[in-house]
């Protein structure tokens, strides 16, 4: 189960983030849906572990993450959280494969081939393996990049703006493809947008005000 | 994956800034080392050549032409000695042996130097063939017999002067006799002949009318150097004053002479490697330059690596392994271009008659420079590292 308590983030006096009680089943799926400004990606780099929260806690399967810290926080990151940015940012210089790879790498896990063959084959790109994300199409990309999150097999996976800049099919197409994948491995799915659009495919929504 | 193969592939994906990183560091590096090969060679050569020869005695004039045209043949020798210094020179209790020869021919630009079997003997050199022993015989140096094509059997005729200036050729001619096995000293470059052979051919030119005639031109007879081996260590405090203040005749120390001829070339190698160490420093600040400028083009690469688990200690590691490999290909590349740089001064001094250098030799010294390069190329990644270390994931994110 992943759960928010009391949760805020302020940068100086400025509070960019604010929220009370919130929870997720475990492998259930949900919406955080809020314009811009509301703190939506603030919570998601919280849930990641990406930052520290100013105050309240975070639990994520059985952990408070809100209480780990440095590398320890790092190494459950790269275990247990799978992100999909909005800008994707594949690795330029690295292949297909190496990007799965540097994630394997990065996690301090194995590094599989084999894992990596049936995740980007579950994807729809396994002949794109040895070529680099600036050969590829968006979509391609979006595949490479939601491969790259998910290959680690995490409890959790984050999503920040899937469907910005893409007309309703390709939106809808890209919701399908991270509810899949979380279905597919089992994880906890949480998207983070201002598409209302999105609305529609995820009964739980938590709606943050600006 | 390893923090080394992330290293190259990010490098290879720049090649520009990672060629000009690599060509400064192999410049620098490729200097060192050639001058390091050089110098050591040069000295371990001129070392060895004039081992065992305490004294070099000869005509008035400069001391240190008096050792390069005696020891080294690279000067022209400064004037002849009556024969008759050989034998006052032997008398003298502090002397051991002493070598005379006889200079002032050339064959091909080689010198021909007449000289006592002992001179062979001071060098170890094996023979193929025969010693001299009539008038006229010579025994070849490996090198000229190499260079020249000349073997046991070949007959030729040397020319007055030394050197490639050739003067007038003499009408006797020689025949080789015996050819020496390399040595890795002077007498690979000389034609040796007994000193005999060296008065026969000058005195033909003046035949004798009569006895008497015969007799003045014996007495004449010279000798150009005088090669000395002490019989006591002690002999070095008293002996070249006294033949420095009482005769027509100078003595000097081969051992000083190199050394203060070193003092000499020495200043010009310390320029070039003081040269070289800026060189090395202008690679260092390129690596800098390189990575540091590139941080803020790599800002979400760095951060996405945060995100998939790296800690901060992990992007430091990463920055710190870009300097690393590139300054160890730098080094590797710097120590091949100095082997091949001091293999084309070899080939350039051999053509030219010199004694040559080897880029085939190594020497632990080059592990030093090439290990000081890659510390050199760390510690110029540490600023850049420290930037990456302090990446804000989630500002960072949030701008793009």
């Amino acid at each position: 189960m992943l759960a928010v308590r009391g949760l805020a983030h302020t940068y100086g006096s400025r509070q960019v983030l604010r929220v009370d009680d919130w929870q997720v089943a475990a492998g259930e799926r949900a919406l955080v849906l809020g314009p811009s400004g509301s703190g939506k990606s603030t919570l998601l780099h919280v849930l990641a572990g990406l930052l520290k929260p100013t105050a309240g806690s975070v639990f994520a399967f059985d952990e408070e993450i809100s209480s780990l810290s440095g590398s320890t926080l790092d190494r459950w990151r790269g275990r247990n959280v799978g992100i999909v940015l909005q800008a994707l940012h594949l690795v330029s210089h690295l292949t297909v494969r190496a990007n799965l790879r540097l994630a394997q790498y990065l996690a301090r896990l194995p590094q599989d081939d084999a894992a990596i063959d049936r995740t980007l084959a579950a994807l729809g790109v396994a002949d794109k393996a040895a070529r680099r994300p600036g050969e590829l199409s968006q979509g391609e990309q979006q595949r490479v990049a939601v491969a790259r999150a998910v290959v680690n097999g995490p409890k959790l996976l984050l999503a920040d703006e899937p469907t910005s800049s893409l007309d309703d099919e390709a939106a809808a197409r890209a919701i399908d493809l991270l509810t899949g994948e979380a279905a597919r491995t089992g994880a906890t799915l949480v998207v983070v947008t201002h598409d209302a659009r999105v609305k529609r495919h995820f009964a739980q929504t938590l709606e943050l005000g600006r | 994956m390893n923090l080394a193969s992330l290293s190259a592939s990010y490098l290879r994906a720049r090649p520009l800034q990672t060629g000009l990183s690599l060509l400064l560091l192999a410049l620098g590096v490729g200097t060192i080392v050639m001058l390091l090969l050089a110098v050591t060679q040069l000295e371990d050569r001129m070392g060895r050549d004039a081992r065992g020869i305490d004294l070099v005695v000869g005509a008035k004039g400069s001391p240190m032409q008096l050792i390069l045209a005696g020891i080294y043949h690279l000067d022209a020798p400064t004037g002849n000695i009556p024969l008759a210094s050989v034998a006052q020179l032997e008398k003298n209790r502090m002397v051991k042996r002493v070598i005379p020869l006889a200079l002032g021919d050339g064959w091909r630009g080689f010198r021909i130097v007449g000289a006592p079997r002992s001179y062979l003997e001071l060098y170890g050199a094996r023979i193929q063939g025969e010693f001299y022993s009539r008038p006229l015989q010579a025994v070849l140096g490996a090198e000229v017999a190499q260079r020249t094509g000349a073997g046991v059997g070949t007959t030729f005729k040397g020319a007055h002067g030394i050197g490639n200036e050739g003067g007038d050729e003499h009408d006797m001619p020689y025949t080789v006799v015996g050819v020496l096995a390399r040595t890795g000293t002077v007498i690979d470059r000389l034609v040796l002949t007994s000193i005999e052979s060296v008065w026969h051919v000058h005195e033909a030119a003046h035949e004798p009318a009569d006895e008497a005639d015969r007799k003045a031109l014996e007495e004449d007879r010279e000798v150009t150097v005088l090669l000395v081996q002490y019989a006591s260590p002690l002999a070095a405090a008293s002996l070249p004053r006294a033949i420095n203040a009482t005769s027509a005749l100078q003595a000097a120390s081969p051992a000083l002479e190199t050394a203060r001829l070193f003092r000499i070339v020495g200043a010009g190698a310390e320029a070039m490697r003081a040269f070289a160490v800026v060189l090395v420093l202008a690679a260092a600040l390129s690596v800098f330059v390189a990575l540091y400028t590139a941080l803020e083009q790599r800002r979400y690469e760095l951060a996405v690596m945060r995100v998939l688990g790296a800690s901060p200690g992990r992007l430091f590691g990463l920055l710190v392994a870009e300097g690393a490999v590139l300054a160890a290909a730098g080094s590797l590349l710097g120590v091949a271009l100095g082997h091949a740089l001091t293999s084309a001064l070899g080939a350039w001094l051999e053509q030219a008659q010199q004694p040559t250098v080897t880029g085939l030799a190594f020497l632990p010294e080059e592990l030093a420079v090439a290990a000081l390069a890659v510390l050199v190329g760390i510690v110029a990644a540490f600023i850049p590292a420290w930037r990456a270390y302090r990446t804000d994931v989630s500002r960072t994110l949030a701008s793009g």
